[in-house]
């Protein structure tokens, strides 16, 4: 029982370590470059959710200071992945010109028949 | 007054320069603007490392919100030496830049190219003068950001699988190092570096402290290219625009190397990093796994920039292993040759930057006879060919100088040895490109080839004189160095 309670407990960490760990999986494993940058924003995700679950305590409020509550949650972890998220859609969005660019330079954006074509030169 | 708020300016004034940069159409007025703001970040970041030579650590408030609730910016005698590592080079390459880049970058791109390197100045000076673990981290990707894109406008076709590849692992080591921050933010509840150092004490031995500190190590070390996590690096450098390389191959590791010393040792403390943990070992191996692996790769390269590429990892290999010894003189020696490998590998950068202008091509091949051709050049490039086997007279010699020292005050005489025999693997590589320049017949690539213009030539030549001058004279750079070694073992508060 008191493993279930630990495992069920602590559902949101679960849920953070398969998202990292599959979304890192998708990056080594994937040959296509578009795929490769999805993993690449799962396993990011990931860590917003690491940062998000903590900052929330059951039955806190909004942290506005009023005599009617005692507890409240963090907000700082909010801010900064907001941040966090900005600098992931800017990565991404990069990712995704670089491979614009690429499929021009080379017309295809699988990683083994780019190197095929790369040992040709 | 101003003197007041110049760890604001160190940052605001290349991130202005770059919005300004990216309002002008053509090249020359972008050009001017990166010129002055890399002078005015040259001359605050001298600024503040006399302020803290004299008075000690600053610590500036951004905005007025004091910290540990604001963001501080808190400079002491470490990351001011990294500051003026970096603005030295920023300033040094600029007149340097201006041939190149006209040359290199199609004319409508010229103002965005500068724009970018000077977002990538303001982040790089902005991890190394920010107290603020999160601060940190978007620094670091402005930097890395800026980086990328700086790598993509290489004219050759795989400086954008290059500029992907760097991405892909850039990434993953940010993203490590804020899993990392996360992890000690939900221990200790702050993200200012000091007050995260105080309220570590006592629960350093918790499981998810110590899981922080792998993370980080991990995601600092992909920055900072320690072997085997360097595979992004000589393509990167291989194939980007030769005033990035020059630029990027000098500060962009440093800075992540000094994110590291400063994780290290004033975060854990030395106590948690090297007495219950087996990281001096790790940094050891791996030290010179890269001084002799990457070297002997090296050896084996064609094509020139990708020869320095690799050489650079070997050479970080110098630096980790100062982390690794981590005995006073061997953290010396670590820190010092932040700047001498800084300032000896922009010089073998823009001495091959310069080549490549007059010849259009970096394969040795092509390279036959350039030193009859570009005496200069040539010149410069063996002087911090030197420089890189360490030979007496140059600044590479003082760096394995006190790595060696430090090596031989733990009794550890292998490494000494070591230490010189990867050295010998420096003279075969460097050797090899030396012969090819200098004593074999000039090939039809190189015959037309004359000296490059006086702005390409002048800031080489400066840089090839300082690694001689800081090879005599050592009080600047060694004596920073030194002192920033005893700050940072002796707890660094």
């Amino acid at each position: 029982m008191n493993l279930v309670h630990e495992i069920v407990g602590h559902y949101n960490h679960w849920i953070i370590i398969v998202l990292m760990v599959s979304g890192l999986y998708i990056v080594v494993a994937r040959g296509n470059m578009i795929k490769k940058l999805v993993g690449l924003s799962v396993f990011q995700t990931s860590v917003y959710l690491l940062y998000l679950s903590p900052g929330k305590i059951i039955g806190g409020t909004p942290p506005i200071l009023s005599p009617q509550f005692t507890v409240y949650s963090n907000p700082l972890p909010h801010v900064l992945i907001l941040t966090a998220i900005v600098v992931g859609i800017a990565t991404i969005a990069l990712g995704l010109a670089l491979v614009v660019r690429i499929n021009e330079a080379f017309g295809t954006i699988e990683e083994d028949e780019i190197f095929a074509e790369d040992e040709d030169e | 007054m101003i003197s007041e708020h110049l760890p604001a300016l160190q940052v605001v004034i290349p991130l202005l320069g770059a919005v300004l940069c990216a309002c002008f159409k053509r090249g020359v007025a972008a050009w001017f603007v990166a010129c002055v703001a890399s002078v005015a970040v040259l001359i605050v970041s001298v600024g503040l490392l006399a302020q803290v030579y004299d008075g000690g650590t600053i610590s500036y408030a951004l905005g007025g919100w004091r910290p540990p609730f604001g963001i501080e910016y808190r400079i002491d005698i470490f990351n001011a030496y990294v500051l003026v590592l970096v603005s030295v080079i920023g300033a040094v390459i600029m007149p340097y830049a201006k041939r190149s880049v006209e040359q290199e970058i199609p004319a409508d791109r010229q103002a965005w190219f500068y724009s970018i390197y000077l977002l990538c100045l303001c982040g790089l000076l902005g991890i190394a003068i920010t107290g603020d673990a999160f601060n940190a981290f978007v620094f670091m990707e402005i930097s890395s950001l800026a980086t990328y894109a700086l790598i993509a406008m290489g004219r050759d076709r795989r400086a954008l699988l290059a500029a992907y590849q760097y991405l892909i692992m850039g990434t993953i080591g940010a993203t490590f190092y804020v899993i990392g921050v996360g992890l000690l933010y939900s221990m200790t509840g702050t993200l200012n570096l000091v007050d995260m150092a105080n309220r570590l004490a006592g629960i350093e031995e918790s499981r998810a402290v110590l899981a922080a500190l792998a993370f980080l190590t991990v995601g600092i070390s992909l920055k900072l290219a320690l072997f085997p996590l360097h595979v992004w690096l000589p393509n990167a450098y291989a194939y980007a625009p030769s005033m990035a390389t020059a630029f990027l191959s000098a500060t962009a590791t440093k800075v992540a190397v000094y994110l590291l010393l400063r994780y290290f040792f004033t975060v854990f403390g030395v106590s948690v990093v090297y007495a219950d943990l087996p990281i001096s070992w790790i940094f050891l191996v791996l030290s010179l796994a890269a001084m002799f692996g990457a070297s002997v790769v090296a050896v084996f390269q064609n094509n020139i920039k990708r020869m320095l590429a690799y050489s650079s990892v070997g050479q970080i290999g110098y630096i980790t292993l100062g982390i690794g010894i981590a005995n006073e003189t061997g953290l010396t020696g670590g820190i010092v040759h932040l700047f001498n490998h800084a300032v000896t590998k922009a010089t073998l950068f823009m001495a091959v930057g310069a080549i490549f202008f007059r010849i259009g091509s970096v394969r040795i091949e092509d390279l036959g006879g350039v030193g009859k051709q570009m005496p200069w050049t040539a010149g410069a490039f063996v002087i911090a060919g030197f420089s890189l086997l360490g030979i007496p007279g140059t600044v590479g010699f003082i760096t394995k100088w006190y790595l060696g020292l430090g090596a031989a005050e733990d009794g550890w005489w292998w490494l000494v040895i070591l230490i010189v025999l990867s050295s010998m693997l420096s003279v075969v590589y460097i050797g090899r490109f030396v012969e090819v320049m200098w004593f074999r017949d000039v090939v039809p690539a190189a015959r037309r080839a004359k000296e490059p213009p006086l702005s390409m030539l002048l800031p080489t030549l400066l840089l090839t004189g300082a690694t001689i001058f800081f090879g005599f004279d050592t009080r600047l750079t060694e004596g920073v160095a030194e002192l920033a070694a005893q700050w940072l073992l002796s707890g660094a508060r």
